[in-house]
């Protein structure tokens, strides 16, 4: 327990958490529908992270996401109706029907993107970092990539480019401990993600990414000193992902009881014990759940009843010079 | 307005120098670009542009194409420069599936206003992996401009063109034309997008080509000409978006085409071409329609192997004494 946890801040951390679980639990239900397409993959586990390192940025923090990145989307701040139309793949979405929760991004608030390639969003938070360098922007850029993503290229150019350039970036390494199917231990050498970041002259920690104060504590130091121009650093923020890879993956390879015993460190009830415990009354916890779940209900209906883009939509926005026109040709 | 002869890699970096004076926001990113490029594109930019706009990077391709793609998400318009067309292999992920699709997947809100310079071609025999026109895979994807250059009037003023567009632009620099001289303008002005350059006018043929092959089709017009066989000469210049309405305004004078490129015959860009004029004239108004492209083999390295699979003017004539029988 930080001194700077007062209840308040508690409370602005529970509430995230819950707004994250709400939004991905009232998703799976309308994908076992059949209303909401494609595929979709929660964090539901993990919102201690989106949570306690977004709730430490400001709004003209840029961040890039993975292909589980409903959470970082809300935490900085994504707006819930579009982001709910856009998993429907309906009018009104971020993305206007054509990304869906893979391609989440809310450019007003900073959120450059959930990306459907692993460690896809590296290079781009690193040439982020650069350009808002090169502008004299106070603005930091954060990278969210999972356990898997430390055996790709990516992240070892991109560390090394980031320590090499000096640039104001944080790399958050959510470590759920597996690789869409694949234990990352099974398939990772070395002793991982600290000692590779440090390799590559970026300093690393490690935090309890299902203990949503510790990380809070740990981006809030690690995002000022990027932001003062102390240079990249790295926060490996350990969780569970109490789903499967996807919605339709029951994750059945797992003992049971490994899962059961996630669920016993799930985020949310650790801080909503935490809140009871200083005071604050049931009725209060529960009411911020049950708002959360209000709000994302409400976004589920107002997608649902939301139109289909026009057919005319596919044909916007691929470029400006060369564009093939509505029923045109080629 | 005052005219000056110079080679094409100096027309270039002159452009590139002028859109670095003109606009701020336009920085370089690459191997060795601090030291002028590969090739002395980049020239005497860092005394005078700094080491935070003229930046030599790891060999890192796939962050040279992120690391410009997030740049220019953050307002900088950058120039990626590949160093050798081959080397974009690293770094597809990055192009293909991250810059190309940005602004469509995230519905407009991005702008992937880069620039990604990829001198290609074959060149100074070096060999399968220094040496590929791959241009056509780039015009099979949606969200990219494909230049594709051959003077240095033309790649100066559509290099200018590509560093103000907010298009992606794949910018093919005809790396074995870099000596070649021609006259460019102390201003350089933008050439748009699309246009073909009329190079010889001629009734009896159509022939379309385009970088780096240019100067080779050329005398073979000369040669034909000479035979009697006059040739209405396009150079394309770019080939997303392409001038297909001039091409068809060409074959329906002559009645006759021929395409001709460094490029791999198979799957080559000229087989779009000779398909879409068939496709709008109708094959009556056709009496020959040919393409003349590299046996589908990679690029050798000995003088005489690499001589074999090169498109000559030699071939370009026979292929186009074919044509007109």
């Amino acid at each position: 327990m930080q001194p700077q946890h007062n209840i308040r801040r508690l409370v602005e951390l529970y509430s995230a958490m819950c707004r994250i679980r709400a939004f991905e639990t009232a998703a799976l239900t309308a994908h076992k529908e059949g209303v909401i397409p494609g595929p979709l993959h929660v964090s539901i586990g993990q919102e201690g992270v989106a949570t306690g390192v977004c709730l430490n940025l400001r709004a003209s923090d840029r961040i890039t996401s993975n292909h589980r990145g409903h959470g970082h989307a809300l935490a900085k701040g994504a707006g819930v109706q579009g982001m709910m139309r856009e998993l429907f793949g309906r009018e009104g979405g971020h993305c206007r029907g054509k990304g869906g929760s893979m391609h989440i991004a809310d450019f007003s608030v900073g959120m450059l993107g959930a990306n459907g390639v692993v460690s896809g969003g590296i290079p781009i938070a690193v040439g982020a970092a650069q350009g808002l360098k090169m502008t004299k922007s106070d603005a930091i850029a954060v990278c969210f990539f999972g356990d898997g993503a430390i055996n790709r290229g990516p992240f070892l150019e991109g560390l090394n480019w980031a320590a090499l350039y000096h640039l104001p970036v944080l790399f958050v390494c959510e470590d759920n401990g597996v690789a869409a199917f694949t234990r990352t231990e099974a398939v990772t050498a070395g002793p991982g993600v600290i000692a590779r970041a440090a390799s590559l002259g970026v300093p690393g920690e490690t935090v309890d990414g299902n203990d949503v104060m510790a990380v809070d504590e740990a981006a809030g130091r690690l995002v000022a000193e990027v932001r003062s121009g102390k240079g990249p650093r790295l926060l490996q923020a350990r969780t569970y992902r109490i789903t499967g890879h996807t919605s339709t993956d029951a994750a059945a390879w797992r003992d049971p009881a490994e899962v059961a015993a996630a669920k016993t460190r799930d985020p949310i009830e650790k801080l909503a014990n935490l809140l009871s415990e200083r005071g604050v009354a049931a009725s209060e916890i529960d009411g911020i759940r049950s708002a959360a779940e209000a709000e994302m209900a409400e976004a589920v209906a107002d997608a649902k009843a939301a139109p289909w883009p026009d057919e005319a939509i596919a044909y916007d926005d691929v470029q400006d010079v060369g564009a093939v026109a509505f029923g045109g040709r080629a | 307005m005052s005219v000056q002869s110079v080679s094409l890699v100096e027309a270039v970096r002159l452009a590139a120098l002028q859109e670095m004076r003109r606009d701020p926001t336009v920085w370089v990113l690459g191997e060795d670009v601090a030291r002028g490029g590969l090739y002395g594109q980049y020239r005497d930019f860092l005394p005078e542009f700094g080491a935070e706009r003229v930046v030599s990077t790891p060999i890192s391709e796939s962050t040279i194409m992120g690391a410009g793609l997030g740049a220019a998400l953050v307002g900088t318009r950058p120039i990626i420069e590949m160093r050798i067309f081959d080397f974009v292999m690293c770094a597809m992920d990055e192009l293909v599936n991250q810059i190309a699709k940005i602004r469509y997947m995230f519905g407009g809100q991005a702008k992937p206003s880069v620039v990604i310079r990829m001198p290609h071609g074959i060149w100074r025999n070096s060999a399968a992996q220094h040496s590929q026109t791959l241009e056509s895979w780039f015009v099979h994807l949606p969200g990219v401009i494909v230049v594709t250059p051959s003077t240095p009037a033309d790649a100066a003023g559509l290099l200018v063109t590509a560093i103000r567009s907010d298009d992606p632009v794949l910018f093919f620099d005809p790396k074995n034309l870099f000596p070649v001289t021609g006259e460019v303008a102390s201003v350089i002005e933008p050439i748009p997008f699309g246009k073909a350059r009329r190079v010889r006018e001629g009734r009896d043929l159509t022939l379309v080509s385009w970088s780096a092959i240019m100067p080779a089709v050329e005398q073979a017009a000369a040669t034909l000409a000479a035979e009697g066989i006059n040739v209405d000469l396009l150079d394309l210049r770019t080939l997303w978006p392409w001038d297909r309405e001039a091409v068809c305004a060409s074959v329906e004078k002559t009645g006759r085409l021929l395409v001709v490129h460094e490029a791999v015959e198979a799957a080559g860009f000229g087989a779009e071409v000779v398909a879409s004029v068939i496709e709008d004239l109708g094959p009556a108004g056709i009496k020959a329609a040919r393409r003349l492209g590299a046996p589908r083999i990679p690029v050798p390295f000995a003088p005489p192997l690499e001589d074999a699979v090169k498109v000559t003017p030699d071939k370009i004539v026979a292929a186009a004494r074919g044509t007109m029988r």
